[in-house]
């Protein structure tokens, strides 16, 4: 056909290198994940995810990873608006370190912030005076979330304020409105969306993460497991389903907070679009 | 004004005691607890057989992550930017899941494509064959993770940059390698720099889908972040904090290319 | 052989539920420079990307120099294109830019540098060569691109709004320029345009879209005087719309005698004379009666918006007569008027000039 002809070539060769290569390393192994599980039954994937302990996992992988994504929310606004609208010497380098978590392997985050937090380390003593205990708790788990969190709304935040027209906020200056007045009604609104979707990231990533956590969670059945390091224990049990069916709830989770922000935005969006 | 002032410095203060407490201290630590035995100890846990053995998987891995993708995401952004199909979304969505899977369900797939389950174990085993719990294996989930990386940074520069120059070309009767090699690439190098000091960082330290086809065994399949959980949990700090040490100065070199890169690439786009 | 060096046949075009072209057919002559002119939106850029062969007609046939070019890629149809934002290669200089296409083909490098060289000294950027085209401004920068599409010798030159990112001090010069250049050239040119006094200006033949179909083909000249259809008329030139043009003096019957009741027509401000008063107007008797709503000076003559019989007109006054003022009453006799009926545009000349000429 005439009308499938592309203007640019190159069409067919860059397909085919972008198909073969998805199709090995994801979509192959994907489809052997879900063959896998379809067989095991939905008596038994009931019985795993209904399993108390199992339950728990979710309970404190989900928390944990909400409050660690809303405590990177409140700071995450605060260091784009200090990056973007504030010179002080060290702001480069400031800006530079946000992305260390990005950098940072994991398990090094792991085992320095475990060491930092407990009981005799540097921070986890002042914890430990005040009567709380930091690490090998939820708070721990929080706390190494909130780490490898720290990059996602920053980063999604910074380019829009950045890019923000003035003329919004000289308007309403002039009318006299207060500075905090004005962040609250015209500057906070055009940050909202790139904020949910720094938000979303963190929360989905805190959800899935391991490596960070693993050591600091002190991984106590009821109390500080998380979901995927139960994956890890029942695949030491040699439990292939059991991981399985750990592991679809768990995407499932991921997806459902992703999808439900993104349909939130898509919704405001919509709001907006009509009213202008 | 006064109270402005106020304002400004106590959110200055509140960021950078959140960095200083939250990324800072961390680094910090690692320094303390890697060199608390002395220099000779540190040096010592670098140079031992397990932890060189670690350091040639890591970079093979990383390399070989790095190069794969690199190919796709450089494919797979071309693919989504130069041309309108049927599906470019549900693709362009597709590349973007790994993001959303946990590293430790991504290792699980391998697990349910090449372990004892697999249709595809017979014939492995009588080839022998061994991916799952051997090198192949961590390869191919550290490739797994890092997939989408340079493809996400590329797009955007590419859509931004549109079609024009490469139509211009085509127009002119340039062949396709000849349009990527001359027109795009010398307007993407930056971003795709850019994507490749990401999937290098990844690549190099992850942990949890590395750790669920490694099957931990010592000196054979450890990658540097396996082989310092193994010496952290056998209470081996100084040795896990030394090799940690590495793998942070690592960070600290990626994260100053990376300020680097975005610092070129702005000081191209405001002479433009 | 056609008698045509550019010929369209039947060309359909959509893009999704967007008719982009309906029915295209025309065809262009060697050594002519055309301007397809038309509203955004209207389809003229599609039209040219498929001659240029960026983009694929659903039906119909594109011919170059006599030969079906379908199936033809862009890079083998031998035309020059023009980008809108000139897609110059961002990283490459000027002379590198120009040189592009020559060292697609092969040349030998002493050839290219003459090559490249004589024709930025045509587009007077011969001391730009080692610039980069961010180093350049808006009109600089256009002619490298003109300069890069014309280095392998085309058959065909295509400019795609070709002014449009110009400041317009430096447009008016540039379409000059472009004007004499092609037509020394002598190449066969199409340039696209939304803007009537650029096509106006520089095409020797004009080609107006609307909606995906083409209107008018003809020189400048015959689709300003005679426009065959409403939308031309009302796109070229400056115009007035009328709904309903028999309610004014001479226009009451068509040239068949049929009554214009309910007839719309358009009148252009040079169809109108305005005259203060009845010594000062040449034809009293058809003119209409007038108030002035208000004047504009505008350097060599004066607009003058007047209020006649319900409908707001507008003509130009020369300065040497009397001035008008707002709430002035004035004498307007129309000329004439283009009349549409069924899409058709015909033109009525007021009656009352024949029946005057006939008394003289």
């Amino acid at each position: 056909m005439a009308a499938s002809k592309k203007i640019i070539p190159g069409f067919r060769f860059s397909l085919g290198i972008t198909m073969f290569y998805l199709s090995l390393l994801f979509i192959i192994p994907m489809l052997a994940f879900i063959l896998y599980s379809s067989g095991m039954g939905m008596d038994k994937f009931i019985s795993v995810v209904t399993d108390e302990r199992i339950l728990h996992g979710y309970y404190v992988s989900f928390l944990c990873a909400f409050v660690a994504a809303a405590v990177n929310g409140f700071f995450g606004i605060i260091l784009s608006w200090v990056l973007v609208r504030y010179d002080f010497p060290g702001r480069k380098i400031l800006d530079g370190l946000i992305d260390l978590p990005f950098a940072l392997p994991t398990a090094v985050a792991g085992i320095a912030l475990t060491t930092l937090y407990a009981e005799t380390g540097w921070l986890g003593q002042i914890f430990h005076e005040l009567g709380i205990k930091s690490a090998f708790s939820p708070l721990g788990i929080t706390i190494a979330l909130i780490f490898v969190g720290i990059p996602f709304v920053t980063r999604n935040v910074q380019p829009v304020l950045r890019d923000l027209q003035p003329e919004a906020e000289e308007a309403a200056r002039l009318f006299g409105a207060s500075e905090f007045t004005i962040f609250k009604k015209v500057i906070f609104p055009e940050l909202l969306n790139p904020l949910l979707t720094g938000f979303a990231l963190a929360f989905a990533r805190g959800i899935g993460e391991y490596g960070s956590v693993v050591f600091i969670a002190g991984n106590t059945p009821f109390e500080t497991e998380i979901a995927p390091l139960l994956i890890m224990t029942k695949l030491e049990q040699f439990d292939y389903e059991g991981a399985a069916a750990v592991a679809i709830v768990m995407m499932l989770l991921s997806f459902m907070v992703l999808l439900t922000i993104n349909g939130y935005q898509r919704y405001r969006l919509k709001k907006e679009g009509i009213a202008v | 004004m006064k109270k402005d002032k106020l304002v400004r410095i106590s959110l200055i203060f509140l960021a950078v005691s959140f960095i200083f407490i939250m990324l800072v201290l961390p680094l910090l630590l690692v320094a303390k607890e890697a060199l608390a035995k002395g220099f000779a100890v540190y040096a010592n846990s670098l140079t031992e057989g397990i932890a060189v053995k670690a350091m040639i998987l890591t970079l093979e891995a990383t390399v070989a992550a790095v190069l794969f993708n690199t190919i796709f995401g450089v494919a797979s952004a071309w693919l989504l930017t130069k041309y309108d199909f049927k599906g470019k979304t549900f693709l362009a969505s597709i590349i973007d899941l790994p993001f959303a899977i946990s590293p430790v369900v991504a290792g699980l797939f391998f697990i349910m494509l090449f372990g004892r389950m697999s249709p595809l174990y017979p014939f492995l085993q009588a080839e022998h064959i061994k991916i799952v719990f051997a090198i192949p294996g961590i390869i191919l989930a550290t490739i797994f993770v890092t997939l989408p990386f340079i493809t996400r940074e590329l797009v955007p520069v590419m859509e931004a940059q549109g079609r024009d120059e490469e139509e211009a070309a085509a127009s002119m009767g340039a062949d396709g390698f000849t349009i990527f090699r001359k027109i795009t690439l010398p307007n993407i190098k930056w971003a795709l720099l850019y994507g490749v000091t990401l999937c290098t960082a990844r690549a190099m330290g992850e942990f949890g889908a590395v750790s669920v086809v490694s099957g931990h065994i010592r000196g054979k399949t450890n990658t540097l972040p396996l082989h310092i959980e193994i010496l952290y949990n056998e209470y081996n700090f100084t040795a896990a904090f030394a090799v940690a040490s590495v793998l942070v100065i690592f960070a600290i070199i990626i994260l100053i290319v990376r300020n680097y890169i975005e610092w070129r690439s702005k000081k191209k786009i405001s002479a433009v | 052989m056609s008698e045509f060096e550019v010929e369209l046949k039947n060309i359909n075009k959509s893009f999704g539920d967007f008719k982009a072209s309906r029915d295209i057919n025309f065809g262009i002559k060697k050594g002519r420079l055309v301007g397809l002119l038309g509203p955004s939106g209207s389809g003229k850029t599609t039209i040219l990307r498929m001659i240029a062969g960026l983009e694929n007609p659903d039906s119909g046939d594109i011919f170059i120099g006599g030969e079906r070019v379908n199936d033809v890629v862009a890079g083998k149809r031998g035309i020059g294109f023009v980008f809108q934002s000139y897609a110059l290669f961002r990283h490459m200089t000027v002379f590198d830019n120009v040189a592009f296409g020559l060292t697609l083909l092969n040349k030998d490098k002493e050839f290219i540098n003459k090559k490249v060289n004589e024709l930025l000294e045509l587009v007077g950027l011969a001391k730009f060569s080692h610039r980069y085209p961010a180093e350049l401004s808006g009109g600089q920068r256009q002619r490298v691109a003109f300069a890069r599409a014309l280095a392998p010798e085309p058959k065909l030159l295509l400019l795609d709004e070709p002014f449009a990112a110009i400041d317009a001090k430096v447009r008016k010069e540039l379409r000059q320029w472009l004007k004499t250049t092609i037509n020394e050239l002598g190449i066969t040119s199409i340039f696209v345009t939304h803007d009537q006094d650029e096509a106006i200006e520089v095409a020797d033949d004009i080609i107006i879209t609307n909606k995906g179909r083409i209107e008018q083909v003809g020189t400048p000249a015959d689709i300003y005087r005679e426009p065959n259809t409403s939308f031309v008329a009302e796109f070229i030139g400056d115009s007035i719309r009328l709904d309903d043009i028999s309610k004014f003096k001479g226009f009451d019957i068509n040239e068949d005698n049929t009554s214009t009741e309910g007839i719309g027509g358009i009148i252009r401000p040079e169809f109108l004379e305005i005259a203060a008063d009845e010594s000062e107007a040449s034809m009293p008797l058809g003119s209409e009666e007038g108030k002035v709503i208000a004047t504009y000076f505008r350097g060599n003559n004066i607009q003058v918006d007047l209020e006649v019989k319900g409908e707001i007109l507008h003509g130009w006054r020369s300065l040497e007569k009397k001035p008008l003022k707002r709430g002035d009453k004035a004498l307007v006799f129309i000329h004439r008027i283009y009349s549409f009926k069924n899409n058709h545009t015909t033109i009525l000349e007021n009656r009352g000039k024949l029946k005057d000429s006939v008394i003289i």
